[in-house]
Parts: C-alpha cells; structure tokens; sequence
C-alpha cells in the first residue's frame, strides 16, 4: 500500500449536505426538547385560563364551599376536593406499610430468589392493569364482596362520623380500597429499586458486628433506603390524587358533603370524568378551576418529591 | 531555554507536522497545561511520558481537538497542523479528526462486526474503493488480520483486549489519517499483546506520523524516534499541578543524556 | 464479658446453637411472618382480577365479537370489534406525535446539552408533566384541539384529539427512557466514532442509538401500553362511538380521523354503568382483550429490557 494514497478518499472534505444534516437535526433535537418542557406550561396556561372566569366569579370561596348546581350556576368544590385529599391520604396509609413490607420481603434473603423475582413480576404486572378494568372489578366484584363488612362496620362503630351512614353500594371507603391496589405496586416498585441499591458493603458491615437480619433492615437497610422509598411514596401520593377512572367508577360522585366514609362521595378527577363531556358555559370554567387546583396539588407533591429525595440522601 | 530544545536541529532535517506555540489547557478555571512549545515531526513516532497527571493526555487530545467534548475546556495558543491552525474560526473538529486519527487507552470497538468496525470510519469518510480489499489490508497492518480473517462477521466484542486494542488501530489505519495519535494505547493489555502493538507500530510509522503517550519509559524508548517529558508542579495561587513540558529530544538523547535534572531523575526512576 | 451470646455449653464449648426463645429472634420471627404476609396481600389483587377478567370475560370470547360495532344501550348482539380498532388507531397516532417527540427530545438531553440550564430546565419540566394526572391531558387538549377544531370544523370530539390526549402521556416515559439508554452507552464509544472522523450526528444515528435501541424500545412500548389502557384523557376528547371509526379506508382519512371514536376502555367505563346485563358483559369481554393485549405489551418490553443487559 503506498503511504499516501489520497485518491481512495476522494470525498474527504464534509459536503455541504452531511454539514447541513449535522446542524440541522442538532437544531430538530433541541427544539423538541423545548417542546416538551413547554408542553407542562401550555397546560397549566391553558387550564388556567379556562379556569378565569370562575376563578374571578367565586374566588377562593369555590374551594370550601360545595354546592354544584348547573341549574343555578352555583359552583363550590369543597367536596370534591376534601375527597381527593381524604381518598388519597387513606390509601396512602394502608399502601405504605404493605408496600414497603412487600419490598423488603422481596430484597432481603428471606424465601428464594426465583419466588421473590416472580412475586416483584406479579406486583408490576398488577401495575399495568389498566384502571378502568380495576373500576370494573371494583364495581362487580369487590363492593358486593366487603359490602357486608361494611354493615358491620357501621353496625358496630355508627356513633363514629366516619361511619355513620349506611353504606348502599358505591362510597369514599371503596375508592379507598381500590386506590390501594393502584398505588401498592408503585410503592413496592421503588422502594424496591431503593432498596437494591444500598450497597452491599453496608450489609455486611452489619451483619458483621452480629445484627440479626431485621436490625440491619431497621437500623441500616430502611435508613440508607429512605430517600428513594420517601420519593416513592410521595409519586404515590400523586398518583392517587390524579388516579380518575377506577375512583369514579366506584366513589359515586356525590358532591353532597359528608365525613362518612361509606357515603357516596366524589375527587376533583372523578368530578372532571363525570361532567366535562357534557358540560358548556360557566359549569366548563367552574371544573377549568378545579383541575387547575388537582394540578397544583400534584405539582406541589411531585416537587416536593423530587427535594425530599435530594435533601434525604444519604452519603455512603 | 533555547539550547534544550534541541529539536530543533531535527527541524531541519524533517518537516515538522504539528507545531505547538504556547498552548495552555484550562478546565473550566484552571490550568491543566501551561506554555507547552513544540514541533512533532512527520513520519516518526513521538512518545508523550512523564508521571500521572502531568497533562500528556490532555496535550494528546487537543491535537485532534477531542478536548472539545469535555465540557469547559478551553485552549490558548496555537496549534499548527501542516501550518494551518487547528483552533482556526472556520475549522471544523470533524474534519481534523479525519486527518488526526486516534488509538485510546481501552479498547473500544464498536458493537458492530469486525468488517464493519473498519468499514464505517471508510464509509463515513466517503470510501470509494473495494471495502473487503481496505479491511483486509488495514488488519493485516495492524497485525490482526490472522486472528479474524475467519470471523469477519463476528462482534468485534469476540475479540481478546490485545485484539481488539488492534483492531482499533486497524480502524484508525483504515481512514488514512495522516497522523494517528495513540492515548496510553497499551496500558491496559497485557505484556504479550503489548508486544505485538508496538510491533505494529514501527510497522506503521513508514506511513504515518505517530503520537503516542505513555507511562511505560521503556516502551517510549522501544518505540519511539523523539520523546517529549512532561512533568507538573505546584504553582502560587493555583489549585492544583500544573502541568508543562520539561525537555523534548531524540528519544536517544532524553534516556542517555537529559539535559534537564527533572528529566534524569524520572529516567532514571528517582520519581514518577 | 457480660454478653450472653458469649455463653458456654455444659461441655465448656462456645454455645452457638439458636435459641428461638429469645426476644431478638421472635421479633425477627414476627416480621418476617408480617413481611411475607403483606406480600401476599399485595399480589393477591392481581390474582382476583385476572381471574375474574378469565371468568366473565374470557368465558364469552368469541370470534363473532370482534366483527360487530357495540349495540346501543338495550338492544342485543353486537361485538366490540370497532373499539379494539379504536384503540389501535387512537395508540398509532399516540405513538407517531410521542415517539419523534419523546427520542428526538431524549437525545437531545444525553447527547447534545452539556449540563446547561435549558436541559435542566427540560428534564425538571418532563419529570413534572410524568406526574400530571392523565385526566388533566385530557383537560388540555380539550381546551386547545377540541375547541379549535370546534370553531374551525365545527366537530369537537376526534379521534386525533384522543390520540393527541394519549401522547402527551407517553412523551415523559419515552424521553426520560431514551435520555437514560444514551447516557448509559459508553462514552468510550463516543470517542472512537469521533476519533475515526464522525460527525456528531452520525455518531448518535448509527453508534449510540443502535447501542440504546432495547432500552429505549422498551420505554416506547411501556408508553403504548399505558396509552392503550387509559381511559380518562379519551372520555372528552375522542368520546366514544357506536360505528366503525370509518366505512372504507379512503373514508377514514377524511371523516374517520375527524370524528369521535370508539375504544375499549371508553366502551368498559361506559357499559359498566349500564343496568343491562349484556353491555355489562361486553365490558368484561373487552376488559379481557384489554388486559391480555397489555399484559403482552408489558412482557415485549421486559424482554427487550433482558437485552439491554446482556
């Protein structure tokens, strides 16, 4: 081969084209990377100012007071959104133990791997089930099921307020129930996730001074996990709020208010499934307005995830 | 200072390739090379040595402009390339890197097979001959034509790390750069294979100007024709080595007779 | 040495053997009884569900189904043949806005910003919109797609609204799965695709993305199979129908695009509230063909995953 042969490459020299190319879709990527991150604000633009003229018609009095009355043009969403918090955050309490409990069970070497591998299978799966199915099965399935337990809840415990009104089918405790199975496998995900990550050094670390396997779960494992179960539970918390479809299949959508957890109740995202398809004029502001507050209430979960994980991390 | 700059002499002799006048490197706020001069020859081969973060490897790579992608670094000087300016306005890296190709210190071919990792810098490069005839001659001078001519459709990945290191300047050779730069190329291969590639090399050097860092002295002075000490220091003021080069003779001259004391005591193994 | 663990045997041994009476060992007893008893709590669920969807739904599958459209609220028959079209349809336009989008944005994010703060900017945006409600994407386009084409069309519902509604669900998943497969390519391959003289743009198009395409085809088909499961961002935009989505294929570009459209999970929330026995077991037909296509959805991807680490 002669040292020099410059023939062979005879295209050496970028064409204009490929130079054109390489700037060209350089310029593509970075334009819809903005599009994506301009896609949040359009929404929350475009929510808001659907929302305005219920937000200067009923102020911040929309928020606590909860008549919902097309007929009078009277708008409150007090109810709904005392159901979005108390739906979400009783979930939240019963999914959190199981979830994280689920987690560890399957992390640390308790049963074999091929069973833990099959059980973390099973819990994304039942992730993937869509809510809508979840709702039917609640409807069909579930509520008939612990119906009866509810007659003794109320039977039993009445003189409470939680439990003061008979139940008759769908109410605030069912979408409780199914919002767990919704959120659980969240939960067990990424508490897992965090839990695989803490190195194994620590555990033997642990183990090496003669803990038992739940002393270095609950003195070593939990704490060095904790930011990322934290971050978990708080997507959760999200997740929950906005989950729409199983929730309003089976809440009722009462917007009468009423602390009775059997009672028919309503969230702002089973409210906005209900009514918006057929809704014009003030009432379509009026659920602008409340999906302008589901929003806010996310974002600021969502956010506060995203610092809590930052600020709970720990160094090892 | 001019009297240790003895390759100068060697100016006369050969043309010079690269030529570097006062460059410093910064990364972001700091210095990690200051006032380097020096002129690498064409058609020979050129080790870089000196101890471990004495910015060898930075030198290395701002001569194909690789520094480029290392977020906030910044280059002051000039380096010439054939006379013309690498650092130029209107220079485009892509371009300079198809002349100044580059050998990096892991071996990294590219999840493709064997022929198509020699096939794609041709193509890329715009590659108007016989494929089969360029991979088989670029193998066959980067002395791994042996060990894949019967699996040129394997991964390259199949290949042991002195094989692949090889294939990597076979990959090099393929695009006929005119310089090839070699990063520490044998630093991670083991004595046998390390062998085999400075075999190559002096294979290569009859076609190509070679740069080559290392930290082995005894490979710089196996393989190499001009040797360049680079060493670092504490300077006021600055966090940190800076780097700087120290001497840059015939590689002869460098081992036997240094003109500089830092340079007798790293040859000498007293540091480093 | 107080410590009782330190012990000796009458035999003048070290005494190593468990003693399962002690406090430290039944309170590890118990949790890992607690532990394994919430597991099973936490897949139980999946078990009830599916086998319910099997019972009710599975039991009635026929082929005759998936020709017929839905019959109207009361009458008998029909099939849910044109909402599993609906659903693929309103899934292919999903997938054609958010896979450009969601890859174009993602290699963006791994390959051409470098740590400024628009990328920040981009990933902080798209890891708040993964956490916006799905009905709220619904809400949006309602307010934007819907009510424009309204004004100009005077049609509200569409499919393309629907599929619209679904993409902007999928864009966070396939960009954040597309920046995370690029990042994790290694940048020693970078640096030989630029050594041997490519551009920067060759070296994503025929080095890295080939080198992350599992992983991101995994994001890209964990996103489908979301899309084709909500149902929330579809009841105010694409709505539901009773008809195929078009009569011919040449109608469906003109009008079929245009107009509402059926899809299964529309056809699930709405036939579940119905007081009649046969929609109410339509809905678990189609809760069946719904699951079962997602289930395979998901084993696609953890398949794809499997390549990624290999």
């Amino acid at each position: 081969m002669s040292p020099k042969s410059d023939k062979l490459y005879e295209l050496r020299r970028r064409r204009p084209s490929e130079r054109f190319l390489d700037v060209g879709f350089k310029n593509l990527f970075t334009i819809l990377a903005a599009v994506v991150a301009l896609l949040l604000f359009a929404v929350l633009y475009v929510v808001f100012m659907g929302g305005l003229d219920s937000m200067g018609r009923y102020g911040w009095g929309f928020l606590v007071t909860s008549s919902w009355n097309p007929v009078d043009d009277e708008y409150g969403a007090g109810a709904a959104i005392y159901g979005t918090l108390i739906t979400s955050l009783l979930s939240l309490t019963i999914a959190v133990p199981l979830g994280v409990g689920t987690a560890i069970f399957i992390t640390e070497n308790i049963i074999p791997l091929k069973i833990r591998n099959l059980i973390g299978l099973m819990v994304e799966l039942l992730a993937a089930i869509p809510s809508v199915v979840l709702g039917l099965w609640a409807i069909f399935v579930m509520e008939p099921f612990i119906r009866p337990l509810l007659e003794i809840l109320h039977q039993r415990l009445g003189f409470l307020p939680i439990f003061s009104t008979a139940p008759m089918g769908p109410g605030t405790l069912p979408a409780v129930l199914i919002l767990v199975v919704m959120i659980l496998p969240i939960i067990t995900a990424i508490s897992r996730d965090a839990l695989h990550q803490v190195p194994t050094s620590l555990r033997q670390a642990a183990y090496g001074v003669g803990t038992t396997r739940w002393g270095t779960i609950l003195n070593i494992i939990l704490p060095a996990a904790i930011s990322g179960i934290v971050g978990g539970i708080m997507l959760a918390l999200g997740r929950a709020m906005g989950e729409t479809m199983a929730v309003t299949m089976i809440i009722g959508n009462s917007n009468n208010f009423s602390f009775s957890l059997l009672a028919p109740g309503n969230t702002i995202s089973s409210m906005l499934a209900n009514q918006f398809g057929e809704a014009d004029g003030s009432q379509v502001s009026s659920l602008m307005y409340a999906a302008f507050v589901l929003i806010i209430l996310t974002l600021v979960v969502n956010i506060l995830a995203q610092l809590m994980v930052k600020r709970l991390r720990l160094k090892y | 200072m001019a009297s240790f700059f003895k390759g100068q002499d060697i100016k006369k002799e050969t043309e010079t390739c690269i030529s570097m006048q006062n460059v410093t490197i910064k990364y972001g706020g700091y210095e990690a090379v200051k006032n380097i001069y020096c002129e690498i020859p064409k058609g020979k081969v050129t080790a870089f040595i000196g101890p471990s973060g004495c910015g060898k490897s930075t030198v290395l790579r701002s001569m194909n402009r690789m520094n480029d992608l290392i977020e906030g670094c910044s280059l002051q000087g000039k380096i010439l390339f054939d006379g013309v300016d690498l650092y130029g306005s209107n220079v485009d890296p892509v371009e300079v890197r198809r002349r100044i190709g580059m050998v990096f210190q892991q071996p990294n071919p590219f999840p493709k097979s064997i022929y198509e990792n020699i096939a794609f810098g041709a193509r890329i490069n715009g590659f108007r001959g016989n494929m089969d005839e360029l991979v088989e001659r670029s193998l066959r001078k980067a002395a791994v034509w042996d060990e894949c001519k019967d699996k040129l459709n394997d991964s390259g990945y199949s290949l042991s790390g002195g094989q692949q290191q090889r294939l990597c300047i076979a990959r090099t050779i393929a695009i006929q750069p005119e310089v090839i730069l070699m990063d520490e190329p044998c630093s991670a291969l083991d004595p046998i294979s390390t062998l085999k590639i400075e075999e190559t090399m002096h294979e290569l050097k009859k076609s190509f100007t070679i740069v080559i860092v290392t930290h082995n002295m005894q490979q710089a002075l196996r393989v190499s024709d001009m040797t360049a000490f680079y060493n670092a220091e504490e300077v006021d003021g600055g966090n940190g080595k800076v780097g700087y080069l120290v001497e840059f003779n015939q590689t002869e001259k460098i081992f036997n007779d240094p003109q500089q004391q830092a340079t007798q005591d790293y040859v000498s193994g007293r540091f480093g | 040495m107080g410590y009782l663990s330190r012990s000796l045997t009458d035999s003048g041994q070290p005494d190593l053997s468990y003693k399962p009476n002690i406090s430290r060992n039944i309170t590890s007893r118990l949790l890992t009884i607690s532990a394994g008893f919430f597991a099973i709590i936490s897949v139980l669920p999946l078990f009830l569900v599916l086998s319910y969807i099997i019972i009710k739904g599975g039991s009635k599958l026929s082929l005759q189904l998936f020709l017929e459209t839905p019959p109207p609220p009361g009458l008998e028959g029909g099939g849910i043949g044109s909402a599993l079209m609906g659903t693929l349809i309103l899934t292919v336009i999903a997938a054609l806005v958010a896979i450009p989008v969601g890859v174009g944005g993602g290699i963006y994010l791994a390959e051409y910003s470098r740590g400024k703060r628009f990328s920040q900017f981009v990933r902080f945006g798209t890891n708040v919109l993964s956490g916006v409600p799905s009905i709220i994407s619904g809400v949006f386009i309602y307010g934007t797609v819907v009510v424009l084409s309204n004004w100009l069309f005077q049609r509200s519902f569409s499919a393309i609204a629907g599929g619209l509604a679904l993409s902007i669900l999928m864009i966070p998943t396939i960009i954040k799965t597309t920046d995370e497969g690029l990042k994790l390519v290694p940048e020693d391959l970078r640096r030989g695709a630029f050594g041997v003289g490519a551009s920067r743009f060759i070296t994503v198009m025929r080095i890295t993305l080939p080198s992350a395409f599992p992983s991101i085809a995994t994001g890209i088909v964990l996103g489908i199979a979301r899309a084709a499961g909500e149902t929330a961002p579809l009841i105010f935009t694409a709505s539901f129908s009773y008809f195929w989505p078009a009569r011919s294929f040449g109608d469906f570009w003109s009008e079929g695009l245009l107009s509402p459209i059926s899809s299964l999970s529309v056809l699930i929330y709405n036939f579940a509230g119905m007081p009649y026995d046969l929609q109410q077991e339509l809905a678990w037909v189609a809760s069946f063909v719904l699951v079962i296509m997602i289930l395979i959805l998901n084993l696609v991807a953890r398949w794809l995953a499997r390549l990624t680490t290999r």
